[in-house]
């Protein structure tokens, strides 16, 4: 799998030392019993996860028929070609919409609410001021209120003010992200030295060059994270756009799949659909994180800061 | 956990603030204000709007011929929804979820973290992203996935399953909340794997060194060396895990159409979904968002301080 090339860019030490020809069990060239107990550990856990995706991509190569009337993990009369055609076909290209939006509302969101909590975060670690402590604390009960909870709320203050329906009224919540602001204050407390600041005041620099000079270019580990982290929030965030959009050609890849999925009862070919395109968008993702392994253990490791 | 940060910076700002009391100055609200409006835009006020709409109800005169009215209900709406054994049920539903997942993440997390962490260990990357791929798979799709592997007629699982002679009802009122429970921890035990392994890399190699030199078994550096150092994290994963299984609502919802065993209040937030969009009573609706946010945060709360209350800090 491209996957495996992907994650040994984020291997450690600790993998070079395991995967040179068993440095770490000795001189003994035979594989100990407990060896093979963890590999089989490891292996059955592999299995379980993937499983669905496994599934799902043999899927995708079924008709409907073959889909109910063959066995799940081996596609006898393969049509992946007539599927995606016809997963990019259907209602003027509707599913290459859903994947666009969702890149939009993912993309746009997060590289909003990054900026946003970079700000944010790098003033709260490096200018004292009042009330910093106490809007501080207020981002931190906001780190434990979950999306969901907010989904429903904001619909009604939205339908108020006459906004839902809009591609806005799924991006403009997107932006919003304590978890980034507590992430970005840590880090560039960490990471920043008081010094290197001072020192670039001396120079004549301002402010604000400071910032996105020096400040966000220190700050890039955690911002990658921020971005990620987000990115992923708002992907697979369902609650909200199905509160609030009612046009089909607004709606993300989540709630376009799910739509498809209801109407199986309908009109049975819509099962085609759904799982083709629950194929190509899970490939689509898991692509991308994958590629993006690496950034991942940075923010991890900065999230788990002791105090 | 304020702590953490409100403790450091102490030492820098006290040397500056002696010179002079500062004054706000511009670049600090530049900075600061764009996050907090639109925190107070899309956090603030929808809970605000939310918590004062939970304080009325909307009443039509006896025939409903004439319009319905606004009228203060002060607690009435919260009354109602504890009182209702519908929602009631469904907070005790999410609670059994919350004592049966919790557990179960936290355990697969930690397995996962030290098998993979073990000296014994081969393939570490294939594994680690075979176990992480499925948190790039949105709950929806997961849930729809797992859907087709529970159904009789799509499902390789049950074929393999019947064959064996082992019982094979996922989606029966007693078997249901266990494969809801299954689908998220296939989602997010890789994930919680993750921040697990970053605790114990985190970890110096010359403590176990130390440990090996000693005779300790590699099972013994787990349980008594590996363990206790990422407590922090694992305190972590179970506040995010708690907090997640008590706003459990796509799962049900997308499994919902397979199966009799989910109502359309299966859980607080369908149950709040389904009164604003199905009974359109949107003070009954966010009278139950209120107390699902109230006790998301209470039992979250009552977490940390128990654990924070015995021995050190976690965060």
């Amino acid at each position: 799998m491209v996957s495996v090339e992907a994650g040994g860019g984020r291997a450690g030490r600790r993998d070079r030392a395991g995967g040179a020809g068993g440095a770490t069990t000795g001189p003994a060239h035979r594989v100990q019993p407990a060896t093979v107990v963890v590999l089989a550990l490891l292996f059955a856990a592999a299995v379980y996860f993937l499983l669905p995706v496994v599934w799902v991509l043999v899927a995708a190569t079924k008709s409907t028929a073959d889909l109910f009337g063959t066995f799940g993990l081996w596609s006898p009369r393969p049509q992946l070609g007539a599927n995606l055609g016809r997963l990019f076909g259907t209602g003027d290209g509707l599913f290459g919409r859903w994947v666009l939006n969702s890149f939009l509302y993912a993309g746009l969101g997060a590289l909003a609410a990054t900026l946003l909590s970079a700000a944010a975060g790098y003033a709260m670690a490096k200018y004292p001021f009042r009330g910093r402590e106490a809007l501080f604390n207020l981002v931190l009960a906001g780190v434990l209120v979950p999306s969901t909870v907010l989904a429903l709320p904001t619909y009604l203050i939205f339908s108020q003010a006459g906004l839902t329906g809009s591609f806005w009224s799924v991006l403009l919540p997107s932006v919003v992200s304590p978890f980034g602001v507590y992430l970005a204050r840590i880090h560039a407390h960490a990471a920043i030295p008081d010094a290197l600041l001072e020192s670039a005041r001396l120079d004549g620099a301002g402010e604000y060059r400071i910032f996105f000079r020096i400040g966000l270019k220190i700050m890039s580990p955690a911002l990658v994270t921020i971005f990620l982290f987000q990115f992923i929030g708002v992907w697979n965030n369902y609650f909200l756009p199905l509160v609030m959009l009612s046009d089909q050609r607004l709606y993300p890849v989540t709630l376009g799949l799910a739509l498809w999925n209801s109407q199986t009862f309908r009109d049975p070919a819509f099962f085609e659909l759904t799982v083709t395109g629950a194929a190509v968008s899970a490939l689509l993702l898991v692509l991308t994180m994958a590629s993006l392994q690496r950034f991942w253990r940075a923010g991890l490791t900065a999230g788990s800061v002791k105090g | 956990m304020a702590e953490v940060l409100r403790r450091a910076p102490a030492g820098t700002a006290a040397g500056t603030a002696r010179r002079r009391p500062r004054r706000p100055r511009l670049h600090v609200a530049v900075f600061v204000a764009p996050f907090f409006l639109a925190f107070a835009l899309f956090y603030l006020a929808p809970i605000g709007y939310a918590v004062h709409q939970s304080f009325f109800r909307l009443t039509s005169s006896g025939l409903g011929l004439s319009e319905p009215v606004l009228e203060f209900a002060g607690l009435g709406n919260y009354a109602t929804a504890l009182t209702s054994p519908a929602f009631a049920a469904s907070v005790g539903r999410v609670l059994v979820f919350s004592l049966i997942e919790v557990p179960v993440m936290v355990v697969a997390a930690l397995a996962l973290a030290l098998l993979l962490d073990s000296a014994r260990a081969r393939f570490r990357a294939f594994f680690r992203v075979s176990f992480f791929l499925p948190y790039g798979v949105p709950g929806v799709i997961a849930s729809l996935l797992w859907g087709f592997l529970y159904v009789p007629q799509t499902s390789p699982l049950i074929d393999v399953l019947a064959a064996a002679g082992l019982p094979h009802d996922f989606l029966s009122p007693q078997t249901i909340l266990l494969s809801i429970a299954n689908i998220a921890t296939w989602q997010f035990a890789g994930y919680n794997m993750l921040v697990l392994i970053a605790g114990l890399q985190a970890i110096p190699q010359e403590l176990y060194e130390a440990a090996r030199v000693d005779g300790a078994s590699e099972a013994r550096i787990a349980w008594h060396v590996k363990v206790p150092l990422v407590r922090a994290p694992l305190i972590l994963i179970t506040v995010f895990t708690l907090i997640g299984t008590l706003q459990l609502f796509v799962e049900p919802l997308v499994l919902k159409p397979l199966t009799t065993a989910i109502t359309s209040d299966y859980t607080p937030n369908l149950a709040a979904y389904n009164q604003a969009f199905g009974q359109a009573d949107i003070h009954l609706a966010s009278a139950e968002a209120t107390l699902i946010a109230v006790m998301a945060f209470v039992i979250s709360l009552g977490f940390l301080r128990l654990v924070n209350g015995k021995g050190n800090r976690a965060w």
